[in-house]
């Protein structure tokens, strides 16, 4: 039992990870990037492709791979959402959709059927492990990814309320308009914002390729635990998704030990819960019902 | 100053382009519903293709394009329709009357789901949607009648002749399609339809102007919903297999989305025009695979970036041609 919500707890974490650049993206550009699984993906075959022809460690060439997807974030903002988005709130949402087909495709049409990952290339940490107190062993792999989604979601958090940048991408997100008035550039912001969602993408790929396999069309499955964690843990909130991405994993650790089948029953159905609660708890809501339950409301 | 004289102005519904494009829409239905006298058995299977493609494109346009509502998890109603028609035959009904019974429960069952998941807003309703598509595909595998992702099939089909079968399942999809069409044409010129091309234009305008959007909504998800589902039924008897896999693919849903953008969102006319486009495309180059799938991918990508109004949108603003009218139009 202990043993199961510990390993939960660690798979939680990397759902925390794989959440962080789309609940960054949701909090502070009020976009849900669709293709965000895809690029994820990608990231994961570059590193993979890295590993196969060139012998290069994955943690090295996260040091290319970061850089490029933050370069294909701002691309992705100036050249693609920033046009969309004219189109009014919902249009982002078919053309970041549009994306991910065409990434998942051309991924498919390069890579084939074929399942990949990174263990190859990382040496004995794609198997050690740590022991903790009660003979509990949790593997390296999965603790380098909880503490990765720890540092780069306080990180995220830090940066957004600290600095100069981070509060100009904050304003912007509040109200672009009034945010050009007191000089900021929100284009500028909304670039940076993006590049940074995309970027910590990266990170992310590196933990989907060590802990497991991926092919060409794991992009859907991830993007839902990545927006499932969001949403959990409260949209807007970055803490909150590493709490929603434990949650999640409980909840599917949970489905699994109650039906065989159950792991991701479990997980899509915490998800639905959360939805009722946050319903519920609406201001006001909560009292309203009571009330109509007594009959002092109609 | 000048003053406007106001007998200058008429207000127009019907023109003469629309009274003949409607005229010619009945004509085209009573030709389909006799041409499988004289077509052979490949055209008449393709052709109820088209009529279900048609009736997806025309539901995903009345969520999207008149409830403002964009949702990525519809093959949650396409996968149910075909769930709950098996597990109806199962029960020894005859499979058309299961078909029937199938929409009807799915759209039963997406009136909660509605009242639920419109308190989401934008992009988490869209995925939310796939959410629950993901959670029923998984449930509908733990029935033991499907047998997980090997599927099962309506056997029951069997107990007609193969020929009159393929009829009538092309004369049902014909029906289906003529029948939620007009329904969706007449409702969008009643009051509620006006109420929903208001919510289109501007949900706070139209609130203010008493609309009740909440309710309206819910119509519209319910209505999308249990034309989807029928669709599902109908692509369940011409398909005869039942894979949950294949029915609450994403992939429905990505062609929904294909036909509505190329051929105009919140547009009547531009659903169908980019069903028969996505039809001709498909008939042309699905034998090219990943390529085919990359290129419809590109093309809705596109189309939002450059044309967001869709190739019909775009003609019928430079050449205000209107062949179904559903609103009104002042002229001088």
């Amino acid at each position: 039992m202990l043993n199961q919500i510990a390993q939960a707890i660690v798979l939680g974490g990397y759902y925390a990870l794989i959440a962080c650049g789309l609940s960054f993206m949701l909090s502070v550009m009020r976009v849900i990037n669709l293709a965000h699984g895809s690029l994820l993906v990608l990231g994961g075959y570059f590193l993979w492709y890295l590993g196969e022809n060139y012998q290069v460690s994955p943690f090295v060439g996260l040091l290319a791979l970061v850089p490029l997807l933050a370069l294909a974030g701002w691309a992705l903002q100036r050249f693609l959402l920033e046009r969309s988005a004219r189109g009014g709130e919902l249009l982002p949402i078919l053309t970041t959709f549009g994306l991910s087909i065409v990434l998942d495709n051309l991924l498919f049409e390069q890579f084939g059927a074929d399942t990949r990952s990174l263990a190859p290339y990382i040496g004995d940490l794609a198997w050690d492990s740590f022991e903790l107190p009660g003979g509990i062993f949790v593997g390296q792999i999965g603790v380098l990814t909880l503490v990765a989604a720890i540092v780069l979601l306080g990180g995220l958090q830090l940066f957004l309320s600290r600095t100069g940048t981070g509060k100009a991408i904050r304003a912007t997100a509040e109200d672009p308009d009034t945010a050009g008035i007191v000089g900021i550039d929100a284009r500028k912001a909304s670039a940076i914002a993006s590049a940074i969602a995309v970027g910590s993408i990266g990170v992310a790929s590196a933990a989907l390729g060590m802990r497991a396999t991926f092919d060409a069309y794991a992009g859907g499955a991830q993007l839902l635990f990545a927006f499932e964690a969001t949403i959990i843990g409260g949209a807007g909130s970055l803490w909150g998704t590493l709490i929603g991405g434990i949650v999640l994993a409980l909840a599917q650790t949970a489905g699994a030990a109650i039906h065989p089948q159950g792991f991701l029953i479990g997980g899509h159905l915490a998800f639905i819960l959360v939805l009722f609660a946050r319903f519920l708890f609406l201001p006001g809501e909560f009292t309203y019902r009571l009330r109509r339950i007594a009959g002092l409301a109609k | 100053m000048t003053t406007t004289n106001l007998t200058s102005f008429r207000i127009e519904r019907w023109t003469t382009a629309s009274v003949v494009a409607v005229c010619l829409c009945v004509a085209a239905i009573v030709a389909l519903a006799i041409a499988p006298a004289v077509l052979g058995a490949g055209a008449v299977d393709r052709l109820t293709a088209l009529f279900i493609y048609i009736v997806l494109a025309a539901m995903w346009n009345a969520l999207a394009g008149y409830g403002g509502l964009v949702s990525i998890g519809q093959q949650l109603f396409f996968g149910l329709g075909a769930y709950f028609t098996i597990r109806i035959a199962n029960l020894g009904v005859d499979p058309f009357i299961a078909m029937a019974f199938g929409a009807i429960v799915t759209t039963v069952i997406a009136y909660p789901v509605g009242r639920f998941m419109l308190k989401l807003k934008g992009g988490e309703f869209a995925i939310g949607m796939w959410v629950l598509a993901e959670l029923a595909h998984l449930l509908v595998n733990l029935d033991t009648l499907i047998q997980g992702e090997t599927g099962t099939s309506l056997i029951s089909l069997n107990a007609y002749d193969i020929g009159l079968r393929r009829n009538l399942i092309y004369w049902l999809a014909l029906a289906t399609m003529a029948g939620l069409l007009s329904a969706l044409f007449f409702l969008l010129r009643s009051r509620t339809g006006a109420a929903i091309q208001a919510i289109r234009d501007s949900e706070e305008a139209a609130a203010s102007l008493g609309v009740d959007a909440i309710r309206t909504k819910r119509l519209i998800f319910v209505i999308a919903a249990g034309g989807i589902a029928a669709a599902g039924a109908l692509w369940l008897a011409s398909a005869i297999s039942f894979q949950p896999k294949t029915y609450f693919s994403v992939q429905w849903t990505a062609y929904m989305i294909f036909m509505v953008l190329v051929g105009g969102i919140g547009k009547f006319e531009g659903a169908i025009l980019g069903a028969i486009l996505f039809f001709l495309i498909e008939t042309w180059f699905a034998a090219a695979g990943v390529w085919y799938l990359i290129g419809l991918g590109a093309v809705a990508l596109i189309f939002s970036l450059v044309l967001p109004k869709g190739l019909w949108g775009y003609f019928a603003d430079r050449t205000g041609l209107r062949l179904l009218p559903v609103g009104y139009v002042v002229r001088e």
